[in-house]
């Protein structure tokens, strides 16, 4: 039940905003009433994983299984394992740091905060829906309630370019729906149910081999655009750059991610051999991304632009780790999503914070010396760049080298050669990473100082949204196995017993 | 030999035939126009309560074969009111409720004879509730034709409206081509099975001598192309978007939900009752018509600049999404009928707001799109309706409704095994959602244009009628989905 109180309660919440009764609301309490909400949504995920039985972290716990459509089969049922409880709570951390940071750092001009608030929520139900989500019809409709939120988000508060960007978005991520239910109900009408904890044990037996390589390429593609893989990607780049700084942290920090987690969740456990075909070319395009991702950040003259182009990267290693079919990629897969939603998240909302003092982003103009003109958010941006290129004991690094020991020995029946080629561009890839983040720090943090005026300091609300981002990065970063513990078993059983 | 009839399963039929026959006499005593209308209404009011009497009921069926003639055969029953039957005929009244709101207002303004309208809209529906409830042949033909030729006069009702000519003679010519085209292929079918009764024909298709294969395979090509025109498929849908703007609005609502619903009965009944061993034949038939009626629906719409053509051409590609469930065959056809008759059911709430929007916003400020432009500035709540309504029809979040109707359509096609098919819908629905979200967000847009929407009573109760019933359907559409898989 604690489940259906927690996509609930934003649910609920949005929806009493958005009545009219709630016009008489000043902005002010509207605000609070948005990290309130959020707060209750973050207070109980905190409870759920208090209560997490982590020694069985394989099983659905807090399972909710009722009746809603029996004509078509749908079922509401929902549940968390391992896989699912970091990007849950992931979700609930984020949404509620955008609201302690919408408290004060509005997008210009100044949004009707009601809607945005409601819009927030709603997208917040919607989030933490897909993960929690074990019939694959109730899957698909959390997965699309996403979208038109998001899409207002970028359409009505976004930059010059906005309408443009948020049709792209919603078009593009529609196109890679369509397939993905299609996908879905090849899997759940062959096999003659829709719940995925089932489907997921069978591992895809019942299905023939056929159904599981169209199953497969459907659904992969559909969670592909969301991931997103090149050459799939291009929607991303503009919607994260003319989002505003919350909608593009929520873009990057949860929304990707639901793509990658399709992937655990339904793609690889319910068409193994599906996966076995496909693996290669998945493997392939990853590291095209990671490659791309790191030579487009290499070109970009626009800050926000190249962090939008580095999501492509980092998650074109996630979906590397996926492509190894093998519990240790599968695992780095799982952390490089938590840790990119971490550090990412936090450097779109320090970019929000550069782009509010300085009034560009654009690496020219901005010009260098932010360590002496803006210490503290010049020393914040570089602990997140240095996390991102995946220093050593930050978040960043575990990820995408697991993700690469992955690929140096894939998963049985892959052609070995192939990955550990893979291993070497990705590689490659990291290293040019670290490259064109050094180049950017070097460029604005370091040097001499254009002009000599002070900038703002940080606001209490942007060190509350900061700071537990970074306390999580160097957490994450220091202690990796905790999370990876907790993952490491329900990996195994969604992979059919580590084989 | 006398037949008994049973009153009690055909009283839908014959209470709106009354009230049709009451209408044209009260004209000619000149009553005044808004009495005209309240008899209309009552009439569909009273037929729809009846419907529902009768849903409580078991199953009821006339007009059947005598025993004497049956031989070893099935009862063969012309007209049957099942639970299929009943859900289409509720279907049809409240939509046509609708219809008749909408019409009040717009009477008045074009300056229509009311008497004339009013009866020939009633006749139209008895042609519809006939339709759905037709177990053979010649009355789903009769029906077809009577549901089909008041519909030319209501088009031209507007006589000093050049255009409106042209449309009427635009939709009789299709019509007419495709009631030949129909004709012939009952022609087939009876020269090659010897039956007009859907289960007799069955039965005769199970066991037909191989010969006669091909005769029977192109008289049920012919036979769904007669029903192709009236749900308005490609090849048949040329004329829908020229009579949709000529026509009077309540007209092209008419068509568009009326109509096409007891099209797409009749088609469902027929293939799955009559040609249901010639799947072979038909599905792959049907396929074709879906992808390319989607497509083209589709693709057209998106370049259109008028609100009623473009939702002409919409309601074309949802044609499509409606026909590709029965493009699964003989092959779980049960299923597909579910869904084919969930989405018609969902699609006619949906799309009846909008046109009801649309309606009010026409005669206000124009039907351009352009002159939908910040519609929300003056009319907020009008503006969201109808945001809701499209993003209803483009089947996304918040418009659950929308969502189910795409998730069942594209679960029947797929457990068909038609696969690619849904995949071709799939591509659709995203340009669909181009030409429904670029109009719902004009609705939000800045703009100089001032003029207030007069809605007026009768069209705002269509409205809200509309919108209670998508919001309810968005919050629980199991609802509708439940109630017809336990109808089909």
């Amino acid at each position: 039940m604690i489940l259906l109180e927690i996509i609930g309660l934003p649910l609920l919440g949005a929806l009493a905003l958005l009545l009219p009764a709630a016009r008489g609301l000043t902005d002010q309490t509207i605000r609070w009433c948005g990290v309130a909400l959020s707060g209750v949504v973050l207070a109980m995920v905190a409870a759920l994983a208090g209560a997490f039985d982590y020694g069985r972290s394989q099983r659905m716990q807090f399972q909710l299984n009722w009746r809603w459509a029996p004509s078509i089969g749908l079922r509401f049922h929902l549940g968390v394992d391992g896989v699912s409880l970091p990007l849950v709570a992931l979700t609930a951390l984020l949404t509620f740091l955008c609201f302690v940071y919408s408290l004060r750092h509005l997008p210009t001009p100044a949004p009707d905060v009601r809607l945005w608030t409601g819009l927030l929520l709603v997208l917040e139900v919607g989030l933490l829906g897909t993960f929690v989500a074990l019939d694959l019809i109730l899957f698909f409709v959390f997965f699309e309630i996403v979208l038109i939120p998001m899409y207002l988000v970028i359409a009505l508060w976004g930059g010059t370019a906005r309408r443009a960007a948020a049709f792209k978005f919603i078009l593009y991520t529609l196109l890679g729906s369509g397939l993905l239910l299609v996908g879905l109900l090849l899997i759940g009408m062959n096999a003659g149910t829709l719940d995925m904890v089932q489907l997921a044990a069978r591992h895809g037996s019942g299905l023939s081999h056929g159904i599981q390589v169209a199953a497969f390429v459907l659904v992969g593609l559909g969670l592909a655009v969301k991931a997103p893989m090149w050459p799939l990607h291009t929607w991303l780049p503009d919607a994260h750059t003319e989002a505003p700084t919350v909608g593009s942290v929520l873009l990057a920090g949860v929304l990707l991610k639901m793509g990658t987690y399709g992937f655990v969740r339904i793609a690889l456990p319910m068409a193994p051999s599906g996966a076995k075909v496909w693996a290669p070319y998945l493997g392939f395009l990853a590291v095209i991304g990671i490659i791309y991702g790191a030579l487009a950040c290499l070109a970009q003259r626009d800050l926000k632009r190249m962090i939008a182009y580095s999501s492509i990267g980092h998650m074109g290693f996630v979906l590397l780790g996926i492509a190894t079919l093998t519990p240790v990629g599968v695992n780095a897969a799982l952390f490089g999503n938590i840790a990119h939603g971490l550090i990412t998240g936090l450097l779109f909302f320090l970019v929000g914070g550069v782009k509010e003092r300085y009034g560009t982003l654009d690496l020219d103009e901005l010009g260098g010396g932010m360590l002496a003109r803006a210490p503290r958010l010049a020393s914040f941006l570089t602990f997140a760049s240095i996390a991102s290129l995946g220093l050593p004991g930050l978040a960043g690094f575990w990820g995408e080298m697991l993700a690469l020991l992955g690929a140096y020995k894939p998963g049985g029946g892959l052609p070995r050669e192939t990955f550990v080629t893979f291993m070497v561009f990705g590689g490659l890839g990291a290293v040019l990473t670290a490259a064109y983040f050094l180049r950017m720090l070097s460029k604005i943090t370091h040097g001499r100082a254009t002009a000599s005026a002070p900038v703002a300091g940080l606001t209490a609300y942007e060190y509350a949204a900061w700071v537990p981002l970074i306390a999580l990065t160097l957490v994450v970063g220091l202690w990796p196995k905790t999370l990876l513990d907790l993952t490491t078993a329900p990996v195994h059983l969604l992979l059919g017993g580590g084989s | 030999m006398i037949q008994g009839i049973d009153y009690v399963a055909v009283a839908p039929v014959l209470i709106v035939a009354l009230a049709a026959l009451a209408v044209l006499l009260a004209d000619l005593f000149d009553v005044p126009r808004s009495v005209l209308g309240w008899v209309n209404l009552a009439g569909l009011g009273v037929a729809l309560g009846w419907v529902a009497v009768l849903g409580a009921g078991s199953r009821r069926a006339t007009f059947c074969l005598p025993s004497s003639l049956r031989g070893q055969g099935p009862p063969s029953c012309s007209y049957v009111a099942d639970s299929f039957t009943l859900l289409f005929q509720g279907l049809v009244l409240a939509a046509a409720l609708i219809v008749v709101l909408l019409s009040l207002g717009e009477i008045t303004r074009s300056s229509l004879p009311a008497g004339e309208y009013h009866f020939l809209l009633l006749s139209a529906i008895v042609g519809a509730l006939t339709l759905v409830a037709a177990r053979d042949l010649i009355t789903l033909v009769v029906a077809l034709e009577t549901l089909s030729l008041p519909v030319f006069a209501l088009v031209a009702l507007r006589r000093y409206d050049g255009v409106a000519t042209e449309a009427a003679v635009k939709l009789f010519l299709v019509s007419v081509i495709s009631a030949a085209v129909m004709l012939f292929g009952i022609s087939l079918v009876y020269g090659a099975t010897g039956a007009m009764h859907l289960d007799r024909i069955a039965l005769s298709l199970d066991h037909l001598p191989s010969r006669l294969g091909p005769v029977a395979a192109a008289g049920t090509i012919l036979v769904i192309g007669g029903f192709a025109f009236k749900v308005a498929a490609v090849p048949f849908h040329f004329w829908a978007p020229d009579v949709y703007q000529g026509a009077p609005l309540p007209i092209a609502v008419f068509l568009s939900v009326v109509s096409k619903a007891a099209g797409f009965a009749g088609l469902a009944i027929t293939l799955s009752l009559g040609f249901p061993s010639y799947g072979h034949v038909w599905g792959p038939a049907i396929a074709v018509l879906a992808a390319l009626t989607m497509t083209l629906g589709n693709l057209v719409a998106l370049w259109q600049r008028h609100s009623v053509r473009l939702l002409a051409w919409s309601s074309v590609a949802q044609s499509g999404y409606m026909l590709a469930p029965l493009a699964v065959g003989s092959h779980k056809l049960p299923g597909a009928v579910a869904a084919t008759v969930s989405y018609v059911a969902l699609y006619a709430v949906m799309n009846l707001g909008a046109f009801a929007v649309v309606a009010a916003v026409a005669r206000s400020r124009g039907p351009l799109l352009d002159d939908f432009q910040g519609l929300a500035r003056r009319d907020p709540l009008l503006a969201t309706a109808l945001a809701f309504f499209l993003i209803c029809l483009a089947g996304l979040p918040p418009g659950i409704m929308g969502l189910f109707a795409k998730i069942v359509v594209v679960q029947a096609t797929v457990a068909g095994g038609v696969t690619w098919l849904a995949v071709v819908m799939a591509v659709n629905t995203v340009i669909g959602l181009y030409y429904y979200l670029s109009w719902a967000a004009r609705l939000f847009r800045p703009t100089t244009s001032d003029v207030p929407v007069r809605t007026g009573n009768a069209t705002g109760l269509a409205i809200a009628a509309a919108a209670a019933g998508a919001v309810v359907l968005s919050v629980a559409p199991q609802i509708v989905l439940d109630a017809v898989s336990a109808a089909t």
